[in-house]
Order: structure tokens, then C-alpha cells, then sequence
């Protein structure tokens, strides 16, 4: 079952318009970068968040090594979160105002909350029975018009086993990759929520998951349809593009036509307010869609799953394009088949942007210590990666791929006060989250029972509020 | 992939259960090492480990090094044995998506509990390399799903370097129960029970008087060879590994167990065995469990915990890692990522985990143990196989990894596609060919 998961959930990520849509609204430095005007009839925000960040204290971490995730270190370090935002970060000289909850952080670590760049929390959850299969609308290879956040269950036990195990605040779910074009990704804030709106990311863009290769043409061409080869799936992607830049020229000359959800979807991505989160596990694949996004005129924010980014991560960086990746999965399917261990170091020495992602219920859990897989076999390598350099494969990295680098990611002042405190070293085996932090609001605290979410599902049930 | 035409009956062998001798015995002292024997003991500084004709014959602190055994000084290096993989399908498959080379399942075949893994086993496979520069030494290889409710017989194997993987063959019968079994029975758990009893019934009825027994009635459901190979169950010949999850199944199981008292059984998951871990512990029933394993995935594993395992140990469970169907195949190493998690949970309230000692036997002694040949593999005791492996840092630490490898007391190579594929594309750049030439 784990396998079939692995197989078909597989997704790229979108980006998703909200509040924002008129592009770079959240002041993303790295997001959309040729907003447009857009038609004003359509509704581009029709589920809108309604995330509000939690009751917070001025809080004061000292004594703690921090990370900044953007590849600072400081020893002996404080860090101030106010009104829900990093207020400052600094050495053990920087003055604690009072009123303050000091936290000590002696022996201890602070990172930014970690961010996952691919999961399916919410649209595959637990327990993954049929009826909860809402990743996938496999019912035709293109599907832009279908959005990950109508399937999103936020009673998902599994946010809060990221949260309380993975330190994760933030996360892009997307949609599987049964099909090319398998529909608008959502960011989520990590917090419980009685409905997704409450958990979604404000101001966090659109994106649209695309998946190359293996699974389209295998969940197609099995039922005689097209596309049953790797030149069927680039047939289909590229009529489709000129459906869209067909659409969106008519749209932003306002002709009449009649509303067409996936072509919408599309338009956006043409005009720059959708970011692109394409599965491509074959270095030859992505070349190919490189040229297919030149080709319509659109660019790929990151390729997820990306086995092969090694073999190419020169071209990579010139395309300015993110690899999100895994430590050391490979093998499980054909176009697996050449992953290494050295992948993310390779891809980071390379001078690439490196996303841990995790694609996993499981190792949502651990990214820190796929991190430190990766790290270790780069310096084995010879690859010389500090431990600060590789937490921005799980902070600030990642926010840039999806957009909300502006808002969160690193430890800045003015960002979200998104925070982890690590009882060790992130990189080490033997360490795990202590409290975490999201929007300045205290989120989980290991020494907490109440601070220990329990998602409905779990209510009454053997097992409900163990530390799991 | 039907592979009845390469089907190879490993009936009843009686002499299935000698260890394989290994092809190219060596003798090998390693010296000056963080010394850790893999029973759960504490790391011996300083220590030495000896290996003759691919036997430990000692391992301690003061352990002279006897002459004319060459030596390798570990620089005060960890030594451990070499893991032992308690869940594994490694050598029966390349690429899990690629039917025709999975040779784990079974799924249209006419025969179930008689299928020996062993005549599949391809230690050329790339996996194999890949776990063994991971330091994985041994593992238990277990088969997949056959058209019945048994699945057949697993084996002990050794990765090394070399033509023959198996140790044991035909080490154990798995069969699982829960969810799974339920589905292979028919529908539900309750069919799973009656199935498991008749068909031992069926193969005593063969055992008792194999010239009458008509293995092609409507009436019967096992063919002779399943029934031979079910016999070897019932005397205890083979060991019969149950998986099953669910804590109402765990004690079914265990109630069913009393009715033949002959059989050897080791439970394989037991996602809530922490929940019932006095009665599992009581019926002295070891148990290779899921160690992560923390969401409520399916209906049968509610209760599971990251402490499941370290809360059936404080029970007095005798219990082990196992890669339950995750990893089982590509990455065995996950194992000792898995047994540093263990260790990592003794420093969060309320969870239960594992001593760092207690965590590096359940991925070397304590599989072996649950599989009844902790005499033979699994840690540096004397008379274990020459399996030993110098690590660069701690073996439980996911930043860590083997500088050397002994299988057998042989050294073996410390390299693997992956590793080609990486030299290959350290720069990607090409220079004046292309680099399918760089090699």
C-alpha cells in the first residue's frame, strides 16, 4: 500500500493565488514575476482564508544555538518573538525587554518552523482507507480546474504528528500525479483547524502541480487512452498550453467566452500568478519541460521528487529552478531507479536551489534528519555544507519555491514568528522539537500534555493523546 | 510475472537448515576499537575482535591477537557486528514497479506455504550492494503475497560480495493475519482463523498418510507440497513468523497458538503490541515490531506509537526492529536511522525508548534471536559469523556510515551503482566526450 502511495501521490506543487493574486501582493522576492492584470469578473480568491494566528507573549529564546535558515549560525543566541512575529535575533548581547517569557535554550537549538514542500496531509490522510483517497482526480490527464484544498480533511492526524515530531509550521499540499496537469496545490499553515479555510496560508500563492513521465502514461494508457508514452504526456501538456495562451489572450482582450475553470487555472500560470511544482524524477525529462515552459512562456518554480537533478544541476541553476528532493530514496520505480545519496549536495554544490521535501506522512516527521543524511554524504563527497547552509533546504529554500519566503522562512524581523526549539542538534538522530511556535502563538510543547493536538479522528480511540 | 515455469520445489530438505559454508573464509583482527558485541552489552573501549575460518573466536578487551591473523587498527573507531535486518525482501527485487523484476509476490501462483524464496535470491542485485556498504551484513527475506494464506518460505541470507546469498534457507513460514489475512481468507478475520486451522488439519491429514491423501479433491485446499511444507510448521522445523497488528488480533493469535504447541512462533509488526505487551510477554513470544510507526494508517494500528517498541521491552518483551513492509527492499539501513529514533525518545516526556545498547541489539542480536539463530549471527560473540563493520562515527547516527565491511571475515567492497553513478556526475559537465565515457 506504501508502495502504491509512493507511486501515484507523487505531486508537484502549485502555488496558490489568494488575497495576493494580483501578484506579488505578499511581497514574495522570488515569486511570480510577470503579474498581470486580469479580467475583474472572476473571483480569484473564492475560498478565502480565514487563518488567524493564535494568542501569543512576548517571548525571549536565549542561551540556544540558532540557525536563521537562511545559513547563519549563532552561538549563544537569542531570539524575540512579538505580536506574533520574529521581533529580533541576536547574540547574548541582544537585551531582553521585560515582560518577556524567557525560554532557555541552553544546550539547545532554534530553527525557523521547518516547511515541506510536498505533502499530502489532508488529501491522503490517515487511516488511508478508500474512501479517503482525495489526492488523485484520475479521470482525465489534464485536471488544472480541480483544487487540492477541496479535498483537504483537517482531521488529518498527520499534521499533528508533523507538528509535535517534524517541527513543521508550514506545508504545500498538492494533488497527486496520476495526471499531467493535476491541479492547484494549497498552503497550509500547521495549525488544527474546523475547516481547511482556517488552516490555509494567507496571502501564500497558487500553484499547479504537473507530473512528468511514469504515472500519467501508465494510469492512461492502461485504459487505452492517450497518453500512453512520455511523448503522448508532452503532446497532451503542449495542446493544452496552446488551449490556454489561446484562452488567456482572449480573456486579457476581453472577449466573451465561456468560463472555463482549468483554462483560468492556466491563464494564471501564463500571466505569472501561479507557481509551477512539476514531478520530474529524469534529468531528461526536465529538460524537455524547460523547453516546453519557453515554448508557452511560463517558468517552473521547482521540479519535486527530482532524483536526477544531479545529472543536470548545471542547467538547473541557469534556469533558476528549484530540485526538492529526497535523501536517499531511490529504486522503488523505473524512473527511480539512478537516485543517489549525494543528489541534494550535488544539486546545492552546484550552486541549484536544494529543497528537502518529504512527499510522506511518515518522513514529514524526520526532515531534519533527511537533511543530515544528505549533508553527511555530501562531506563524504568532499562537498564542504555547513549545517546552517543545509537548513535552508528546510526553511528558506522551500518558502522561496512556494512564495512566503517574504513571510516566513528564515528567523527575521518582521517575518511570522514561526519557530522550533530542538532539544539537540537538528542534525542529530537523538534530537526532537521541544516547543514550537507558530505565528508567536505556542503550538506544542513537549513538556505540555495540553499543548498536544488530538485530531477528531483519534478522539476516543486506543492510543488518544499518547505522545505517538 | 508468472513464474511457474521457473518455480523450483524445495521440498522438505531435512538438510535445508545447515548453515552454507562460506566460499572464502578469512581470518581478520581488528584492533584499538569502540568495541560494541551487539547483545545488548555496553561498548568496550579499546577492544579487539578476532575472526578465524569466518568465525569471532573473541572479542573483548584484553584479546590478543593471535599470530599470523592480519590486523587492522580501528584508530578507536566504532566495531559492531554487522546489522541484521529483521524484515527484509532484499535480493528479490530490483525495482519494486518493474514486475518482471519483483520476485517477492506470488500472487497466481497454484502454490502458497511451499514456496521457498531461496532459488530467487540474486545477490548481484543492486540493492544488495547498496544495504551492505550501509553495513547490513544479514537479513531475513521474506516472501509476499501468494494466492493462499500462507505465503512460503523465507530465508536467512548474507549480502556479501559474493554467488550465494543464502545461509538458511527455508528458515520460516510467514503468514499474516488482520487486514491482510482477512483479505486472503475471503473477506474476514474470521475466516483468516478457520483457514489457518484447517489447513493444518489438511496437512496432518497428508502427514498421517501421504499415498492417500488427494491433494486434487474439491474437498481439500492444499496441494502436497504446501502440505509438506506446513508439517515442517506444525513440528516446529520451521518457524512460523504471524504478522499481525491489531491488539484483539494479537491475543486471538495467541490463543490459537495454544493449540499447537509444536509450532515456533515469532510475531512481525505488532503496530499495537505495546497495548497487550504482558500477554505477549507471557506467552514468551518474540516479536519483530514496526519501531516508527506512529499514525493510525488503518483501522488495525489505532494505538500506534514511536514507543511501541521500548514499552513492549519494559514488559519484558523479547522484541526487535523490523522494516515491516517500508524500506524493505532499497534501503535496510533505515533500520539503524530507525534504532537512533528509539534512543532519541528516552529524552521525550512521556515516550518510551531504548537504551542506546538496547537499541543496537534490536537490529543485530534481537532479529536474529526471533529467528532462533542468534547462535550463528548477530553479534561478536564467540563461534557468530565473521560479520563485522567499522563505522566512521556512531552507527545509530544518521550522519554516519561503515569505512570497512567483513562478511564471513571477508572484506568486501565498498562500492555500489550509486556510488558509480555519483563519480560519474561529480561535475556533470561534460568535458571532451560525453560522460557515458567516464567510467
Amino acid at each position: 500500500m506504501k508502495l502504491v502511495n509512493r507511486i501515484l501521490a507523487t505531486a508537484a506543487m502549485a502555488a496558490a493565488l489568494s488575497a495576493c493574486a494580483a501578484g506579488g501582493g505578499s511581497g514574495t522576492s522570488s515569486g511570480p514575476a510577470t503579474a498581470a492584470a486580469r479580467p475583474a469578473l472572476v473571483n480569484l480568491d473564492p475560498y478565502p482564508s480565514t487563518y488567524r494566528p493564535f494568542a501569543s507573549v512576548p517571548t525571549a529564546i536565549v542561551g540556544a544555538t540558532v540557525f536563521d535558515g537562511e545559513g547563519g549560525r549563532i552561538e549563544n543566541g537569542t531570539v524575540l518573538l512579538r505580536d506574533g512575529k520574529v521581533e529580533a535575533v541576536g547574540g547574548a548581547d541582544l537585551a531582553v525587554p521585560a515582560g518577556y517569557t524567557r525560554v532557555d535554550g541552553t544546550g539547545k537549538f532554534v530553527t525557523p518552523g521547518i516547511i515541506d514542500v510536498h505533502s499530502h496531509l489532508g488529501d491522503y490522510p490517515s487511516p488511508s482507507v478508500e474512501a479517503h483517497s482525495d489526492g488523485n482526480e484520475a479521470t482525465d490527464p489534464t485536471t488544472p480546474e480541480v483544487w487540492a484544498e477541496h479535498s483537504i480533511w483537517p482531521q488529518d492526524p498527520g499534521f499533528t504528528r508533523a507538528l509535535a515530531n517534524g517541527g513543521v509550521t508550514s506545508l504545500l499540499v498538492l494533488p497527486g500525479s496520476a495526471n499531467l496537469m493535476g491541479g492547484r496545490t494549497v498552503t497550509l499553515k500547521n495549525v488544527p483547524g474546523r475547516t481547511m479555510q482556517q488552516m490555509k496560508f494567507p496571502g501564500a500563492p497558487y500553484g499547479l502541480k504537473m507530473a512528468c513521465g511514469e504515472n500519467p502514461k501508465r494510469v492512461y494508457g492502461s485504459r487505452g487512452r492517450m497518453p500512453s508514452t512520455r511523448m503522448g504526456n508532452l503532446a497532451v501538456n503542449r495542446q493544452t498550453w496552446a488551449r490556454a495562451a489561446e484562452y488567456r489572450r482572449k480573456a486579457d482582450a476581453g472577449e466573451s467566452q465561456p468560463r472555463d475553470l482549468a483554462m483560468e487555472t492556466l491563464s494564471e500560470v501564463l500571466r505569472g500568478n501561479i507557481l509551477i511544482h512539476n514531478h520530474c524524477y529524469r534529468s531528461d525529462e526536465m529538460a524537455i519541460v524547460l523547453d516546453m515552459a519557453e515554448e508557452f512562456g511560463y517558468s517552473v518554480s521547482t521540479f519535486h521528487h527530482a532524483v536526477e537533478s544531479y545529472k543536470i544541476a548545471d542547467m538547473l541553476r541557469e534556469a533558476n529552478v528549484c530540485s526538492a528532493m529526497w535523501a536517499d530514496w531511490w529504486g522503488f520505480k523505473m524512473e527511480s531507479y539512478d537516485g543517489i545519496p549525494e543528489n541534494i549536495a550535488l544539486v546545492h554544490n552546484a550552486g541549484a536551489c536544494a529543497i528537502v521535501h518529504s512527499d510522506d506522512a511518515n518522513q514529514i516527521q524526520r526532515l531534519n534528519q533527511e537533511a543530515a543524511k544528505a549533508l553527511a554524504a555530501g562531506r563524504r563527497a568532499g562537498i564542504n555544507i555547513s549545517e546552517a547552509t543545509a537548513m535552508t533546504w528546510l526553511t528558506i529554500n522551500p518558502a522561496r519555491a512556494m512564495g512566503i519566503d517574504a513571510m516566513t522562512g528564515s528567523l527575521r524581523a518582521g517575518k511570522m514568528g514561526d519557530v522550533v526549539l530542538w532539544n539537540g542538534n537538528p542534525f542529530s538522530v537523538y534530537s526532537r522539537p521541544e516547543r514550537v511556535w507558530i505565528d508567536g502563538a505556542l503550538m506544542f510543547d513537549a513538556y505540555n500534555p495540553r499543548l498536544r493536538p488530538v485530531s477528531d479522528f483519534e478522539l476516543g480511540q486506543p492510543g488518544e493523546g499518547d505522545v505517538k | 510475472m508468472s513464474r511457474l515455469a521457473s518455480l523450483t520445489l524445495r521440498l522438505a530438505a531435512g538438510t535445508a537448515m545447515a548453515l552454507s559454508a562460506p566460499a572464502l573464509a578469512q581470518d581478520i583482527a581488528i584492533t584499538n576499537a569502540r568495541l560494541v558485541i551487539g547483545d545488548g552489552s555496553a561498548p568496550v573501549d579499546a577492544g579487539t575482535v578476532v575472526v578465524r575460518g569466518g568465525r569471532v573466536v573473541a572479542a573483548g578487551a584484553n584479546v590478543a591477537v593471535p599470530a599470523g591473523v592480519p590486523s587492522v587498527d580501528a584508530g578507536g573507531k566504532f566495531v559492531t557486528p554487522g546489522l541484521v535486518a529483521g524484515f527484509s525482501r532484499i535480493g528479490l527485487v530490483e525495482v519494486s514497479a518493474v514486475d518482471a523484476t519483483e520476485d517477492s509476490n506470488s500472487r497466481t501462483s497454484i502454490f502458497s506455504a511451499a514456496i521457498d524464496i531461496a532459488p530467487a535470491l540474486n545477490p548481484l542485485g543492486t540493492p544488495v550492494a547498496v544495504s551492505r556498504i550501509d553495513g547490513v551484513t544479514r537479513a531475513l527475506v521474506y516472501p509476499g503475497n501468494s494466492s493462499g494464506l500462507f505465503a512460503g518460505r523465507g530465508a536467512l541470507v548474507d549480502l556479501g560480495a559474493d554467488r550465494d546469498m543464502v545461509t538458511r534457507a527455508g528458515l520460516f513460514q510467514y503468514v499474516e493475519f488482520g487486514e491482510e489475512g482477512a483479505a486472503r481468507a475471503g473477506g474476514s478475520r474470521a475466516a483468516t482463523f478457520l483457514h489457518f486451522r484447517a489447513l493444518l488439519q489438511e496437512a496432518r491429514d497428508y502427514g498421517a498418510n501421504r499415498a492417500a491423501y488427494d491433494g486434487r479433491s474439491t474437498d481439500n485446499m492444499l496441494r502436497r507440497a504446501d502440505a509438506e511444507a506446513l508439517l515442517r510448521v506444525l513440528d516446529g522445523r520451521d518457524r512460523l513468523f504471524i504478522k499481525v497488528d491489531r491488539a484483539s488480533d494479537i491475543l486471538a493469535v495467541i490463543r490459537l497458538l495454544g493449540e499447537f504447541p509444536q509450532i515456533k512462533p515469532t510475531l512481525v509488526g505488532a503496530a499495537e503490541g505495546w497495548t497487550v505487551a504482558s500477554e505477549i510477554a507471557a506467552a514468551r513470544i518474540p516479536v519483530i515490531a514496526v519501531a516508527l510507526t506512529d499514525l493510525p494508517d488503518s483501522f488495525e494500528i489505532l494505538a500506534s506509537t514511536q514507543s511501541n517498541i521500548g514499552r513492549m521491552r519494559a514488559a519484558g518483551v523479547n522484541v526487535s526492529i523490523g522494516l515491516v513492509d517500508d524500506e524493505e527492499v532499497h534501503k535496510l539501513g533505515y533500520a539503524r536511522q530507525y534504532a537512533g529514533n528509539l534512543v532519541a525518545l528516552t529524552r521525550v516526556p512521556g515516550a518510551t525508548g531504548l537504551s542506546w545498547d538496547q537499541a543496537f541489539a534490536a537490529i543485530t542480536s534481537g532479529p536474529a534471536s526471533a529467528a532462533g539463530v542468534d547462535g550463528d549471527v548477530g553479534s561478536l560473540r564467540p563461534g557468530r559469523v565473521g560479520d563485522v563493520v567499522i563505522w566512521d562515527g556512531d552507527p545509530l547516527e544518521v550522519t554516519s556510515v561503515p569505512v570497512a565491511v567483513y562478511i564471513d571475515g571477508v572484506e568486501q567492497p565498498m562500492t555500489s551503482r550509486q556510488r558509480r553513478l555519483r563519480d560519474r556526475y561529480m561535475n556533470p559537465v561534460e568535458g571532451d566526450l560525453p560522460n557515458s565515457y567516464d567510467r
